[in-house]
């Protein structure tokens, strides 16, 4: 298992999502109003929203511009159900550190 | 488990079928053990469709609803052919013709009603037996004695020229014979229809050579073993040889009257359509007598039935009748007619508006009491009648422009009705959704329109579409839609009325989002209910609420509109679309600084830099030096103006100075949807006020109309005359008065075109201009507080809100 440490809680207001970047490795993660973290893939399956600008509520977030809705738990969509969002594990240490295993991350697709 | 009771129906005809059906849609099968009576030897069918299987275009395979094997699949004992002909309530039993005696716990009675045939010399033979060749036209026996009769007979006259009178006769006339149709009343179907309407209907008979006279009183039947014909009360003859009756129907009460039940008209039910006799039988369909009126149309049966079932399954005791508002849509030997409410004005107030087109046999009258719909006929063109029928039933108030009630305006290609519209028609452009996916979605069980919204995302776009998919559901599902109570709360997850939820929300006290979901809406947190409440929050709060970002649409987070790749649209203040050229310099070394995609002059005369990544927004606003043009949110949005009085020649108005202070005023108002305006200085209307949401026209003098709820979006709309005022003062005072109006009243998202129509332009003006309600200076109270409280959200560039609140991307870095 590779973690490595992406950001920090601060680093997003609650509610609210943010895309990280570790070298080539892009992900989405976002803080629910419960302070719990999850992180997916940044694009909607859809039409590639910025997943991280969508609305949260629960466990679910709303992408921007079409309205899907997704599951963070599983990534499954929602709205629609042929639709999932890749998820990859991740951890917030005691001190508010966030802990990406990026094995998990598949490498970006070349352009 | 307690023993089953026994339920025993007398009547298997389309009101006890569909009264049982209804039982066991409720889960009935579980409590009742039922058994039906029907006298005629089928299973129930269609008797709308005598007329397919008189012509010979439909078997009785077609017209049967429910076949015998229906009713053994739901255990229902059914004795057909058999008629109940006593009922003892002491006992609770009931007794057939052919000696069944039967117990029950709960009776129905649905025994319908039968052809009156009027008492004119020679039409019987014997005793309560017609005259051969003489027929009334009632049922599937009835039908197929006539044919049978038909292929020996020559000619043949139907008595009465309503509705099923006109579909014997045409019947008559597919099988041959000669067919004449005599009526008492000057003009035909004169129930439905007024004289105009019944002249033209005669011509469209006359011309499939159909012989009609009218004002004519049948006096004697001839002939000694069958028919040879008839004479009337002027002296006139008419030889045939098949008469058919059709002279209006009866209601079958005779059990009512055994059974010591009080019948007048017919047999006397409550609002639980019980009798009013016996709380253990509930009368339903034309043998009913509801508050002192006997239905004989299908939709009020159904409705019936519905009542009944809630009732005597226990799942509602309170389900009541209110007696049925009649409208009818048919098509009559082809012709098709609509009919609803009165047929001709009543009062001296009432309001007739009229069109006639003789030629093509397209009439439409429509009789308008107080502004509200109490009749209305069309024939040939009945495409507005959908719409009408709901304005009818509902008694909404109708709109000013009375001829958009007779034809659709200027609106896209002509309407086509649902059975001709192919099923890949798309209905929901937005996203894509067309009628056969609507449709599969009804046949899935989704019973309102809103189950059948969230199921194919349709109109969940611009929402442009949301009456026509209410209207396809309605339609798909035959009248069997459902209310679903939660259309009327602002958010779904929170049983409240907008109303009830401000009062709520005032009680209280909350002034954050996560306080409304904890305290109203037991802690579940819905997404797509955050921005809809935080605009709420804002209107009731100026101030003093609590702006959590999260709640807040992305636009709402930055201050931009966020397009296809995620990047932001940025459009500058340009009040009245006028801008110095310093500033206008100022956008165009900004677009080049930042190599901004696309520069596009916006329809709301302003610039719109497109294509601005999220992180560079500070940047770019900072260097234009604007205030934020609020292109992005639910809020006002823009004022735009025509040149006005200053250099134009036909000016009679300072529209641009005038569209100037409107924005300065009302910059950054929050509103449940978009606000666009425009001030015009002349009424020829270049900047288009008058399909603005709050449009300013000036007629000279000083002098501004006002006009309220005009779009020119995915709908087109005129606005509605507010009020017209001496000075821009009282101008600006009425048209922000309007706008707090619509904040603190209209659903999320609701645009004021569709306001204006749901609460009435009447009502508006009496709240707005005339302070009917008292609540005028409340009004503009909070609009002040709500101006007091606006600032220029783009000041976040140099002091952001939130943590990283316009980053594109976060690097990992090491500690």
């Amino acid at each position: 298992m590779a973690e490595i440490r992406i950001g920090a809680l601060g680093d997003i207001p609650r509610g609210e999502g943010r895309v990280f970047r570790a070298g080539d490795l892009e992900v989405a993660v976002f803080r629910t109003e419960q302070n719990e973290v999850y992180a997916t893939a940044p694009r909607c399956p859809h039409r590639g929203g910025p997943l991280a600008d969508g609305l949260v509520g629960g466990d679910t977030v709303v992408c921007p511009l079409h309205d899907r809705v997704f599951d963070l738990k599983t990534g499954c969509g929602v709205s629609h159900d042929a639709l999932k969002i890749a998820t990859y594990p991740i951890r917030l240490s005691e001190r508010g550190d966030l802990w990406l295993d990026s094995a998990a991350v598949p490498e970006p697709r070349a352009a | 488990m307690a023993k089953k009771r026994r339920l025993v129906v007398v009547g298997n005809g389309m009101a006890g079928a569909r009264a049982v059906e209804e039982v066991l849609a409720r889960g009935g099968a579980e409590q009742f053990e039922i058994t039906m009576f029907g006298d005629e030897p089928h299973g129930n069918y269609n008797r709308i469709l005598l007329s397919g299987l008189l012509g010979g275009s439909q078997s009785r395979d077609d017209i049967t609803m429910n076949p015998f094997s229906w009713y053994e699949e739901n255990e229902i004992k059914l004795y057909a052919g058999e008629s109940v002909v006593d009922l003892d309530r002491l006992a609770k039993v009931v007794v057939s013709d052919k000696g069944t005696k039967l117990h029950y716990d709960t009776l129905l009675i649905a025994t319908g009603s039968r052809a009156f045939i009027p008492p004119i010399k020679g039409i019987f033979a014997g005793e309560g037996e017609l005259k051969v060749g003489v027929f009334g036209y009632r049922s599937v026996a009835d039908t197929e004695a006539m044919i049978a009769h038909a292929k020996r007979a020559k000619a043949a006259v139907t008595i009465g020229g309503g509705l099923l009178g006109l579909e014997a006769a045409r019947g008559l006339k597919m099988l041959g014979l000669e067919s004449h149709v005599v009526h008492l009343s000057g003009h035909l179907m004169n129930v439905q229809l007024d004289a105009n309407a019944g002249a033209m209907l005669k011509t469209a008979i006359e011309a499939m050579g159909i012989q009609v006279h009218l004002g004519k009183a049948t006096s004697e039947v001839h002939g000694a073993e069958s028919v040879t014909g008839l004479s009337f009360k002027d002296g006139a003859n008419i030889e045939c040889d098949m008469v058919v009756v059709s002279a209006g129907i009866r209601p079958n009460s005779e059990l009512g009257i055994r059974g010591g039940l009080t019948v007048e008209r017919a047999i006397v039910v409550d609002d639980h359509m019980r009798s009013v006799d016996d709380p253990d039988i509930y009368v339903v369909g034309e043998c009913a007598q509801h508050r002192g009126r006997v239905y004989g149309l299908v939709a009020p049966l159904y409705d019936m039935g519905k009542v009944f079932a809630e009732h005597v399954t226990g799942r509602d005791d309170r389900a009541a009748y209110h007696g049925s508002k009649l409208a009818t849509k048919l098509k009559v030997s082809g012709v098709d007619v609509a009919s609803m409410g009165l047929t001709e004005p009543e009062e001296e107030r009432d309001e007739v508006v009229q069109f006639m087109e003789p030629r093509k046999g397209s009439y439409k009258k429509l009789i308008v009491r107080d502004g509200r719909l109490v009749g209305a006929i069309l024939m040939g063109d009945i495409s507005k009648a959908s719409y009408l029928i709901q304005a009818f039933d509902r008694e909404s108030p109708l709109p000013d422009e009375r001829l958009s009630l007779l034809f659709d305006l200027g609106g896209p290609s002509p309407k086509v009705t649902f059975d001709e519209m192919p099923a890949q028609t798309q209905i929901c452009n937005c996203n894509g959704v067309s009628k056969g996916a609507i449709a599969a979605a009804v046949a899935g069980g989704c019973k309102t329109p809103k189950a059948v919204m969230g199921a194919t995302r349709g109109g969940m776009g611009c929402g442009a579409c949301k009456s026509a998919i209410t209207e396809l559901v309605a339609w798909l599902a035959g009248g069997a839609t459902e209310e679903d109570p939660s259309v009327h709360y602002y958010v779904p997850t929170i049983p409240m009325t907008k109303p009830e939820l401000v009062a709520a929300v005032k009680a209280k006290g909350l002034k954050s989002v996560s306080a409304v979901f904890s305290e109203l809406g037991g802690g579940v947190e819905d997404p797509v209910a955050k921005p809809a409440l935080a605009s709420m929050l804002a209107t009731v709060w100026p101030g003093e609420f609590e702006d959590e970002r999260g709640a807040r649409f992305i636009n709402d987070r930055v201050h931009a509109n966020i397009q296809k790749d995620g990047t932001f649209s940025v459009v500058p203040e340009i009040a009245g679309g006028i801008c110095t050229p310093d500033e206008l310099k100022r956008i165009a070394d900004v677009a080049i600084k930042y190599a901004v995609p696309l520069v596009k002059l916006t329809g709301g005369q302003r610039i719109d830099l497109v294509g601005v990544p999220k992180d560079q927004l500070p940047g770019v606003w900072s260097d234009l030096g604007f205030k934020a043009g609020y292109a992005w949110g639910k809020s006002y949005r823009t004022c735009k103006s025509c040149i006005g009085i200053d250099y134009c020649r036909f000016g009679l108005g300072d529209s641009m100075g005038f569209a100037q202070r409107i924005e300065q005023r009302f910059r950054g108002i929050e509103s449940p949807a978009k606000l666009k305006l425009a001030t015009a200085g002349c009424p020829r209307n270049c900047s288009e006020a008058y399909v603005k949401d709050v449009g300013f026209v000036a007629v000279g003098e000083g002098r501004w109309e006002i006009y309220v709820g005009g779009a020119a979006g995915a709908h087109v709309r005129k606005g509605d005359l507010l009020a017209t005022v001496g000075s821009e003062d009282e101008a600006m005072r009425l048209g922000g008065r309007y706008m707090q109006f619509y904040r603190e009243n209209a659903k999320w998202k609701e645009r004021t075109y569709t306001f204006n129509e749901r609460i009435g332009v009447e009502r508006i003006r009496a709240v707005v201009v005339e302070d009917a309600e008292g609540i005028a200076a409340d009004l503009d109270a909070a609009m002040q507080a709500s101006i007091d409280a606006a600032y220029d959200p783009w000041l976040e560039a140099t002091a952001p809100r939130t943590p990283n609140q316009f980053a594109s991307v976060l690097e990992a870095k090491e500690e």
